[in-house]
């Protein structure tokens, strides 16, 4: 043993693998986190920066540290934020009440089809979003096949829509993300140790009582991540709002898109992309620092 | 204290016969009807989408009222060059974006499951922000970086968009599955004289590589469908769901609800391949 270590080559042998082995995570995970480096976390330093510029597209932009642009953000557009939170919110309790029992069912008496569920479930996700969308719109126009039926049927008034009104943009928000919801409840329910619901049982739970004491408080952590996972892109979607909402139902995201898209006014739309986003992040990591994100990200 | 508990025990039982049967009308009939219910109204746009697809409305946009029933548009599935170019475009976006958010997620998964290291971390939470973030921030702080240096927005832009918001779900799922690696086979491959590069090659990478599938099928399905951020990067480059959202103001040809079936279609297949695998698989194992 001496003598092994004792000769130079082995010890310079030993001492390379040694710096390999510690150099080694580091080639690994270089070409990933460069890449999120440069285009994950770089960018919203730049929207900071923009954010903060003047000017037009023709003349350029400068950094004039023009700090108006965030009351000039707030005080345009604080009707559409205010909106945006608000179905936001609206949406994802939609979906965590509809999609709860779905999950359950699925969890607890799914049997042998449980795959077969899943995937029934996630299928809407093998249908391009737009499509999607256009499909409700299709499905809800005032001549369509559920209000026109109805309506010839004398059973709605000529003039009645669906579309354009803010009922339109939540259920569409709320379709689009429901599998986002449904998905880390069933991982959750899932998960729960059968032996815990059939102690309860032996103990003379009522079925109520095994609900409330055993299933719902072990399914705790499905049920944020859940509502992580669905309120931040309700929040920051258009799509919904630009297929279903006609004019009065503009949420954030439009105006953003709007501004960076057609206006070009590149320093107005980061100060509100900046805010929302700080927004949404504050929220993310107080939540974050709560749960652990390993608990969140154990469900996606 | 006998009589105490025997009372205790004997009350409780007499209430649970009625309570067993409500029960079960409840997880029986109840619940079922319930989750079938909420499955079918997930169905619905689906559904539309098909069978839309074969409405003869002619060919200029998909009519609400139901013309009868034609396959045109499936022989026609090519007829309006943009959209073909634009399919194309998504097609080479999303098979180049997965191969390389496939290769760095899953090294950087490796490196994750492998080594404790400085800065591990960091980069699992950078990886968790870069998840929880919202799309349309991914999408508008990126144009702010490519607007300050110039840079031209086309299918590059689009591909780098793409391996950005994917490579952290490759690694998040390929981690997932190498938690449970049995770490010795490896030693036992190089204790039998293996280097490196043939232990993964032979030993590790035939273990992992269900777990890279699903990454790499992830990334795929996200690639082809995203809206929110490819529209901020795109410039003037069409992908297929931009190119819906051009046209939808104006009315959709038949055709994108052709191409959107297709798509279905492909993404149903896989999946139902996969079951059929994993079942066949439980069998064996």
């Amino acid at each position: 043993m001496e003598q092994h270590l004792g000769t130079g080559v082995q010890l310079v042998e030993h001492r390379r693998l040694k710096l390999r082995r510690r150099l080694a995570p580091y080639f690994l995970s270089a070409p990933g986190s460069l890449w999120l480096l440069l285009f994950f976390l770089l960018p919203l330093v730049f929207m900071a920066s923009v954010s903060l510029q003047t000017g037009n597209l023709l003349q350029g932009f400068r950094m004039t540290w023009h700090f108006a642009n965030y009351s000039d953000a707030l005080s345009l557009y604080h009707v559409q934020f205010v909106r945006s939170l608000i179905y936001g919110s609206i949406a994802t309790g939609i979906t965590l009440v509809v999609s709860y029992p779905l999950a359950y069912w699925i969890a607890f008496h799914g049997g042998r089809y449980k795959n077969t569920l899943l995937l029934l479930i996630l299928l809407p996700f093998f249908v391009t979003f737009v499509i999607r969308t256009l499909a409700w719109e299709f499905i809800l126009s005032d001549q369509g096949i559920v209000l026109g039926t109805l309506k010839h049927w004398h059973l709605l008034p000529q003039n009645y829509h669906v579309l354009a009104t803010s009922t339109a943009v939540i259920a569409g928000i709320a379709y689009n993300y429901l599998p986002f919801m449904a998905l880390p409840l069933y991982v959750a329910l899932e998960k729960i140790d059968r032996t815990v619901v059939e102690a309860a049982r032996d103990l003379y739970s009522s079925n109520r009582a095994v609900f409330s004491h055993v299933i719902l408080p072990l399914s705790l952590p499905g049920v944020f991540a859940g509502l992580l996972l669905t309120f931040v892109p309700a929040v920051g979607d258009y799509v919904n709002a630009a297929i279903l909402g006609g004019t009065n139902n503009v949420m954030i995201g439009n105006i953003i898109q709007l501004k960076y898209l057609q206006d070009f006014d590149y320093p107005l739309a980061s100060a509100l992309s900046f805010i929302l986003m700080a927004a949404l992040l504050i929220g993310i990591f107080i939540y974050a620092r709560a749960l652990g994100t390993r608990q969140i990200e154990e469900y996606v | 204290m006998s009589v105490a508990t025997a009372r205790e025990i004997s009350t409780p039982r007499a209430e649970m016969a009625p309570r067993r049967e409500r029960h079960k009308r409840w997880t029986r009939f109840v619940l079922p009807v319930y989750a079938w219910l909420v499955i079918v109204y997930l169905m619905v746009p689906i559904a539309v989408m098909i069978i839309y697809s074969f409405n003869n409305s002619g060919f200029k946009k998909v009519s609400f009222r139901w013309l009868g029933f034609t396959t045109t548009y499936y022989k026609h599935l090519f007829a309006i060059p943009d959209l073909t170019a634009s399919m194309k475009n998504s097609l080479v976006v999303a098979v180049v974006s997965t191969l390389i958010a496939t290769a760095f997620g899953t090294l950087w998964a490796l490196a994750l499951v492998r080594y404790r290291y400085r800065g591990k971390q960091t980069s699992e939470f950078v990886m968790f922000l870069n998840i929880a973030a919202p799309e349309i921030v991914l999408g508008a702080s990126l144009l702010s970086l490519f607007v300050t240096f110039g840079v031209p927005r086309n299918l590059v832009t689009i591909i780098i968009a793409h391996v950005m918001f994917n490579v952290a779900f490759v690694a998040i799922t390929v981690r997932a599955r190498l938690t449970g690696f049995d770490l010795t086979v490896e030693e036992a491959a190089k204790d039998l004289g293996a280097n490196a590069w043939t232990t993964f090659w032979k030993v590790t990478f035939p273990l992992i590589w269900p777990g890279i599938l699903a990454g790499a099928l992830l990334a795929f399905a996200l690639s082809i469908d995203d809206f929110i951020i490819t529209n901020f990067v795109a410039g003037a480059t069409q992908t297929f769901p931009l190119w819906v959202w051009g046209v939808s103001r104006v009315g959709i040809p038949p055709q994108v609800f052709v191409m959107g079936t297709l798509i279905f279609m492909v993404g149903l297949l896989l999946a139902v391949g996969n079951i059929v695998l994993q079942r066949r698989k439980a069998r064996e194992g």
